[in-house]
C-alpha cells in the first residue's frame, strides 16, 4: 500500500489547472508520466532533491487510470483529495449537485467503519 | 492587557459567497434566509468593536501537506495572501490579501510553547477557506490584522479532543496576557457533521442530524463535560468522515470556558450541512 502517493498524485494534479485537464482527457498517459517524472519530488523543498523509492501498488496505478473513484476510496485514498478533484474534473458535465450526489451513491455499498485513510 | 471583547464559533461554509452573491435563476432559493442570518451575526463582531482578530481553522491540504504535518501551527507574518485556486475554481472564492499582528503571533508562540505546547510557526502563511469564510462573514471589509491559527483535523493522526479544548483554554489565557490596549475577538470555525468523498454526502440534510442537535446544545451551554464524554476520536466518524472539524467547535468552547452560555445562537438547516453560529461575550455584551 502507498496510499501517501496516491493522495500525493491527487493532491499534485488537483493544484495545477493544466494537470486536471490533462488527467481528464488522458488518465492512462498522465499517470504514467506522474510516477515516472513526479512521484519522487519532495515537495515543500527547494528543487533539485527527490526521494527514490515511491511508486503505486498495481491496483492504485489502475484505480487512478480509471479514474476510479469507489477503488480509490475502497483503498483508503483521502476522500477530501478525490472528491476534489473528481468534481474539478467531471461536475460540468452534470447539472447542479447532480454530479456529487451521484458520487455518493456509488459509494452507498460502504458502511462503517470505512477505509482507513492513515498514512 | 489586551481585552477579549468577543469569541465566536461558527461553521465555515465555502459556499456561501457564491450564494449570497448570487443573483437572479442563479441565486439558490435558501440565499435569503442565509444572508439575513448572517447578517445578523456579523452585528454580533461589529458590536464588539475589535481591533484585532485571532482567526482558528485549518488547512484543507493546500499549503499543509503530509510530508510535513503540523498538529497546532500560529501564522506569524506582516500578511497573508488567502484562497487558493482549486477554492476559486469549486466555489467562487475571490482571492484576498489580510494583515498580520505580528506582535500578538510572537506572543502567542512563545507563552504557548512556554505553556506546553509545541506550537510550529510560519512566517509565509497562505491562509484559505477556513479562515477567509468567516471574514467573509464576519468582516467583509478585511480590514482588522490577524493571527491565523491551524489545527489538524483533516490528516491522521490527530490531536486528541481534550488536547483542543486545552489548547483554547491557553489561547484566551494567553491573548488576556498580551501587553497591549487592543481589543481582541478570538473567532474559530470548524463543522458539524460533515460527510466528503463517502456515501453520505450531499444530502437533503447534515449527515447526522442527531448529532448536530447535541452538538449545539454542548457549544451553547458551554457543556464541555458532556461533549468530552461523549466525543472520542474514534466516535466522530459515526456522524460523517469529515466531523473531526468539530474538534474546532471544541477549542473554541475551551476558548469562552467551560460552562460559559453562549450570548448569541443561531443555526440553518442547509443541504449537505448545518450551519451553527455562536457569540460569547466575556467581558459582557457591548452596549
Amino acid at each position: 500500500m502507498s496510499k501517501y502517493l496516491v493522495d500525493k498524485f491527487l493532491y499534485t494534479v488537483d493544484r495545477d489547472p493544466d494537470l486536471v485537464e490533462r488527467y481528464r482527457t488522458a488518465p492512462r498517459e498522465t499517470v504514467e508520466w506522474w510516477e515516472q517524472s513526479r512521484a519522487n519530488e519532495v515537495l515543500n523543498c527547494h528543487s533539485g532533491e527527490a526521494s527514490t523509492w515511491l511508486r503505486f501498488t498495481d491496483s492504485e496505478r489502475a484505480a487512478l487510470i480509471d479514474h476510479d473513484h469507489v477503488a480509490l476510496f475502497e483503498l483508503g485514498a483521502h476522500p477530501f483529495l478525490t472528491l476534489t478533484l473528481f468534481i474539478a474534473m467531471f461536475e460540468r458535465d452534470h447539472g447542479p449537485l447532480e454530479y456529487q450526489k451521484a458520487y455518493g451513491a456509488r459509494l452507498a455499498h460502504f458502511s462503517m467503519p470505512y477505509p482507513d485513510i492513515a498514512t | 492587557m489586551a481585552s477579549v471583547v468577543a469569541v465566536i464559533a461558527s461553521t465555515h461554509h465555502p459556499f456561501y459567497y457564491r450564494a449570497s452573491t448570487a443573483t437572479g435563476e442563479d441565486r439558490p432559493p435558501f440565499a435569503d434566509e442565509w444572508v439575513s442570518k448572517i447578517t445578523a451575526f456579523r452585528e454580533t463582531l461589529t458590536r464588539a468593536r475589535p481591533d484585532v482578530l485571532v482567526m482558528v481553522g485549518s488547512d484543507h491540504f493546500h499549503q499543509l501537506w503530509l510530508d510535513n504535518m503540523p498538529q497546532f501551527l500560529v501564522g506569524k507574518a506582516p500578511f497573508y495572501d488567502a484562497n487558493w485556486y482549486n477554492e476559486e475554481r469549486e466555489f467562487g472564492l475571490p482571492k484576498m490579501l489580510l494583515k498580520g499582528q505580528e506582535d500578538l503571533s510572537a506572543h502567542i508562540l512563545r507563552a504557548g510553547l512556554d505553556e506546553g505546547f509545541d506550537l510550529a510557526f510560519s512566517n509565509e502563511l497562505r491562509i484559505d477557506h477556513s479562515v477567509t469564510c468567516p471574514i467573509i462573514t464576519l468582516r467583509p471589509e478585511a480590514d482588522l490584522p490577524i493571527v491565523p491559527i491551524y489545527t489538524n483535523i483533516f490528516a491522521p493522526p490527530l490531536p486528541q479532543p481534550k488536547r483542543f479544548v486545552q489548547l483554547g483554554k491557553a489561547i484566551r489565557e494567553i491573548v488576556e496576557s498580551w501587553p497591549s490596549h487592543l481589543r481582541v475577538a478570538i473567532i474559530g470555525t470548524g463543522h458539524l457533521s460533515l460527510e466528503l468523498g463517502g456515501p453520505r454526502q450531499f444530502g437533503p440534510h447534515g449527515p447526522d442530524p442527531e448529532f448536530d442537535r447535541k452538538a449545539v446544545e454542548w457549544i451553547a451551554t458551554g457543556d464541555l463535560e458532556r461533549c468530552l464524554a461523549e466525543v472520542t476520536l474514534d466516535s466522530l466518524h459515526s456522524p460523517g468522515n469529515a466531523t473531526h472539524g468539530f474538534m474546532d467547535f471544541m477549542l473554541m468552547m475551551g476558548v469562552a470556558g467551560a460552562g460559559a452560555k453562549a450570548d448569541y445562537v443561531d443555526s440553518l438547516d442547509l443541504f449537505h450541512t448545518m450551519e451553527a453560529y455562536f457569540t460569547w461575550y466575556p467581558s459582557g455584551a457591548p452596549a
